[in-house]
């Protein structure tokens, strides 16, 4: 595994893609075939199921470094990695062995069907024959964790140098749902079988955040729509079945089960682009209905009635069997009009409705309505563009309504972890009341890493109150805090929460006195919090 | 009877000898350990620290009223006897050993516990109460042993020397920085170094200590006429407009650092550099227990790191432990907005 090893440390270690592409071509063009089909595996996060409890991984470790488990409890938080944490308690390895990455992942699934004291003398075992970054990685493994800083685009980059074949094609070929126990390096990559891949979709084409909207240019040239705050999915209507996949290449297919009868009003050779959303009374419900179905693998009865779904159609990919990608947007949106307009209401989708486009002061304003129709902004496409993959500049663009902001005072700080170790990064914030504060929300994000740096520097000088980890710091420090949503909730103090809190600037010019107050946060509520009733 | 020793918002107190230990307000007398920011701070009435700590100290302080000792010389303070104890952190580096009527505190600033080939190495003293650092205090952290860090550093400079590419690397300007000249092989090519670290090196040299041949960094140094040099650099000379010139067109320089929160990959991935090297002036963690366990005292103080899970450690092996405050800051990754501190 040193091989895998050395491509997982040049590409961790630099931030230059092109030093990382470097680095995977030329373990694409050397490697084992069996080690490079697990490479790509592992590189487009399918991650071998976590075969053993994370629990007993602890254990095993804290035991084997002679430390109490309070104590690796303790040290988890602060490397924020668990297989990291294990590797670093652990003792030397030693001696160390070299064999290839798929013999460890076949060792891995064979201690996986033992007992647990066969398993746990063979993972000791192994921990005693890896090198430091070897054994993270094995750990990594064990755990289903295993995560790499590069991009599945950057990777097919890399393997299109290697293999001199189309970093588009190859992007294709990579997707769906093989894993690489079905499937061979060369059936994979080199000689594609068509009929193995009903289910595979097309990647995703996404947009880029608009922030000057003269960047435009001619209105004309532009088409609208709602931008929906749902999860976007990709439908597929092939030899009889249908397949509904996320963004992250998931397939979600048991988790919506409404969406199976849409064999029944679209023919197959279809694949749509679109937005599964709640739906009910012709009306997008609140992001929260949506949520209590995104972590269940199966849908119980009483979910089903409370939250159905549809999806809100927006592009159409494949036509009749047929790749339509490159065809201009409008073309595609015109067939997707002539499949969708007419089915009846009972059939579990809609169309995203287009937008007029008149000029950019029509289309702020058609901006402005975003919340009151639980929209998130405004989606906005190049009438001639043709269906890219991956996140490409200048054809579509998202543009988000702006957030809801309040001013509030850092109470609390924590610790960050793994790449904000000993550094403060986790605040809570604080509201006035009378003359009091109360905390209302936390935020750990939205500073650059000077700004991080500057406030560590504080905390550590104005420290009233230690409890733990988190530190009860001086009332002083104002930060505009910005959001995406608020509600009612009765866990917390303030009686609120709110959606995608994150710091939006630190204000150096604001008095504490002049922070808003509970009262102001309540408004709030009652201005934009009634959506969650829905 | 009071304790010996006690912590105050001025620095750590000993009332039978009217001194402070490393304070940070301005007090009469002040027995330094070391000449960090942190622990040496401006504006005392009298200072006192070894001779080999002196000259930094003045060149880092100025005109100041300082008196020095050696190490292991008792001196009469007050009702009680004190005594500097090598601490092995950096060149001068003392642990401070306090004696009244056979009982015996150490206040040990910053320490390690092996041997860098530059600081007189970590002694241990015997004692009834010992004043700890836990910088490092996590089992996660363990060093690199010295001669694997001098193999892993030669070898990447050797790598970017072959491609003519510089290798920059960021370091503390009293300690590390001099610790990676003593591991530099020099057949390799020549050794640039920044300004605060030459000044540094100037006086260590001065004094007797023994540092390779080093090209202070000037803007009219020929650099073509060096490529593939190392350079030796503050962090925030490292982070700065001050290493751009080090990009040679189409070549740009191998960036590192030295420190032991590189045995973080989290930190190793924030600090967004080509290497990190796992090496710090500081005890790891068997270091911190080796040091403490030796020294035979019963009750240990904390004073800075990750002091109430060190702590609680402390006590699961029977020690009393306290936890004290303050303003000591170990040894900090990101020290180009904080000044050096270490």
């Amino acid at each position: 595994m040193k091989r895998f090893a050395e491509l997982f440390r040049a590409v961790d270690q630099t931030t230059r893609t092109t030093k990382k592409v470097a680095a995977m071509a030329a373990y694409f063009r050397e490697a084992p075939d069996a080690d490079k089909l697990w490479t790509v595996a592992l590189f487009s996060g399918r991650r071998p199921r976590r075969t053993i409890t994370a629990t007993v991984l602890r254990e095993w470790a804290a035991e084997r470094a002679g430390i109490p488990l309070w104590l690796f409890e303790e040290a988890y938080p602060i490397v924020g990695d668990l297989a990291e944490t294990i590797s670093l308690v652990l003792p030397p390895a030693e001696a160390e062995e070299d064999r290839p990455l798929s013999h460890w992942i076949d060792e891995i699934r064979r201690l996986s069907k033992q007992d647990d004291a066969a398993r746990k003398a063979g993972i000791l075992a192994a921990w005693d024959r890896l090198g430091p970054t070897e054994r993270l990685l094995f750990t990594k493994l064990l755990t289903g964790s295993f995560r790499v800083g590069v991009s599945q685009k950057l990777m097919t980059r890399a393997l299109a140098q290697a293999t001199e074949i189309d970093e588009a094609e190859l992007t294709h070929r990579l997707m769906g749902s093989w894993t690489p126990d079905d499937i061979t390096w060369h059936s994979l990559v080199h000689a594609p079988d068509p009929t193995a891949s009903l289910s595979r979709p097309y990647p995703f084409y996404l947009a880029y955040q608009l922030d000057d909207p003269e960047a435009l240019g001619d209105p004309a040239q532009w088409m609208a729509e709602r931008k929906w705050d749902g999860i976007r999915g990709q439908l597929i209507l092939r030899g009889g079945d249908h397949h509904l996949w996320s963004r992250g290449e998931e397939l979600m297919t048991d988790r919506f089960p409404e969406l199976a009868r849409m064999k029944d009003f679209l023919p197959m050779g279809t694949v749509i682009d679109g937005e599964v959303l709640g739906w009910g009374d012709e009306v997008p419900l609140s992001f929260n209905a949506l949520q209590k179905r995104i972590g269940r693998k199966t849908v119980p009865k009483k979910l089903l009635a409370e939250a159905p779904v549809i999806l809100m159609g927006y592009d159409l990919l494949e036509q009749d069997g047929e790749d339509i990608r490159a065809l201009p947007f409008a073309e595609r949106r015109a067939r997707l009009d002539a499949l969708g307009r007419d089915l009846p209401p009972e059939a579990p989708f809609r169309l995203s409705p287009l937008v007029p486009v008149k000029s950019l002061d029509q289309l702020a304003e058609e901006r402005a309505k975003s919340r009151e129709l639980m929209a998130e902004g405004l989606m906005l496409k190049r009438a001639d563009s043709p269906y890219l993959s991956g996140r490409k500049k200048g054809d579509w663009w998202k543009w988000k309504v702006d957030p809801l902001t309040i001013d509030a005072v850092m109470v609390y700080a924590q610790a960050g972890s793994g790449r904000r170790a000993n550094m403060f990064t986790d605040f809570t914030f604080a509201v006035r009341d009378g003359n009091g504060l109360v905390p209302f929300t936390k935020a750990y994000s939205g500073l650059t890493d000077a700004e991080f740096r500057k406030i560590t520097a504080w905390v550590r000088k104005n420290t009233l109150e230690r409890y733990g980890p988190v530190r009860h710091v001086k009332p002083e420090h104002v930060f505009e805090i910005g959001f995406e949503g608020i509600q009612p909730s009765p866990r917390h103090k303030s009686g609120v929460s709110l959606r995608f809190p994150r710091m939006l600037r630190w204000r150096h010019d604001k008095p504490l006195d002049e922070i808003n107050t509970l009262e102001d946060l309540r408004q709030m509520l009652a201005a934009y919090g009634g959506e969650s009733a829905a | 009877m009071a304790d010996l020793l006690t912590f105050t918002d001025r620095g750590i107190y000993c009332e039978a000898g009217d001194f402070y230990i490393d304070p940070w307000r301005p007090v009469d007398r002040a027995l330094v350990t070391h000449g960090h920011a942190d622990h040496a701070h401006e504006g005392m009435a009298r200072y006192l620290a070894t001779d080999i700590a002196a000259p930094v100290m003045r060149h880092r302080l100025g005109e100041i009223s300082l008196d020095t000792i050696r190490y292991g010389e008792t001196r009469r303070i007050g009702d009680v006897t004190v005594s500097f104890h090598p601490a092995g952190h950096v060149p001068g580096s003392a642990q401070i050993r306090v004696e009244r009527k056979g009982e015996v505190w150490v206040a040990s600033g910053d320490y390690k516990t092996i041997d860098d080939g530059l600081s007189t190495p970590f002694e241990p003293v015997r004692c009834d109460a010992f004043i700890t650092e836990s910088t490092f205090g996590l089992p996660v952290f363990k060093w690199t042993p010295q001669a694997e860090l001098a193999r892993d550093l030669n070898a990447w400079w050797a790598a970017n020397a072959a491609e003519g590419r510089f290798s920059l690397i960021g370091a503390y300007a009293l300690g590390k920085a001099q610790r990676i000249l003593t591991l530099a092989d020099t057949s390799i090519g020549p050794i640039l170094t920044h300004g605060a670290v030459e000044n540094t090196n100037e006086v260590l040299r001065a004094q007797g200590i023994a540092l390779p041949d080093t090209i202070r960094v000037t803007p009219d140094l020929d650099l073509k006429a060096h490529a593939g040099a190392l350079v030796v650099a503050t962090p925030p000379g490292l982070g700065g407009p001050w290493a751009r010139r080090f990009n040679v067109a189409g070549n740009p320089a191998s960036t590192a650092f030295a420190s032991g929160w590189m045995a973080l990959r989290g930190v190793r991935r924030r600090r967004a550099a080509d290497r990190g090297f796992i090496m710090s002036d500081h005890a790891d963690w068997p270091g911190l227990n080796a040091a403490i366990r030796e020294t035979g005292a019963r009750k240990i103080f904390v004073t800075h790191g990750y002091t109430s899970i060190f702590r609680r450690w402390l006590e699961s092996e029977g020690f009393e432990a306290h936890v004290v405050s303050t303003e000591y800051a170990g040894e900090n990754v990101d020290a180009d907005d904080e000044g050096e501190a270490a």
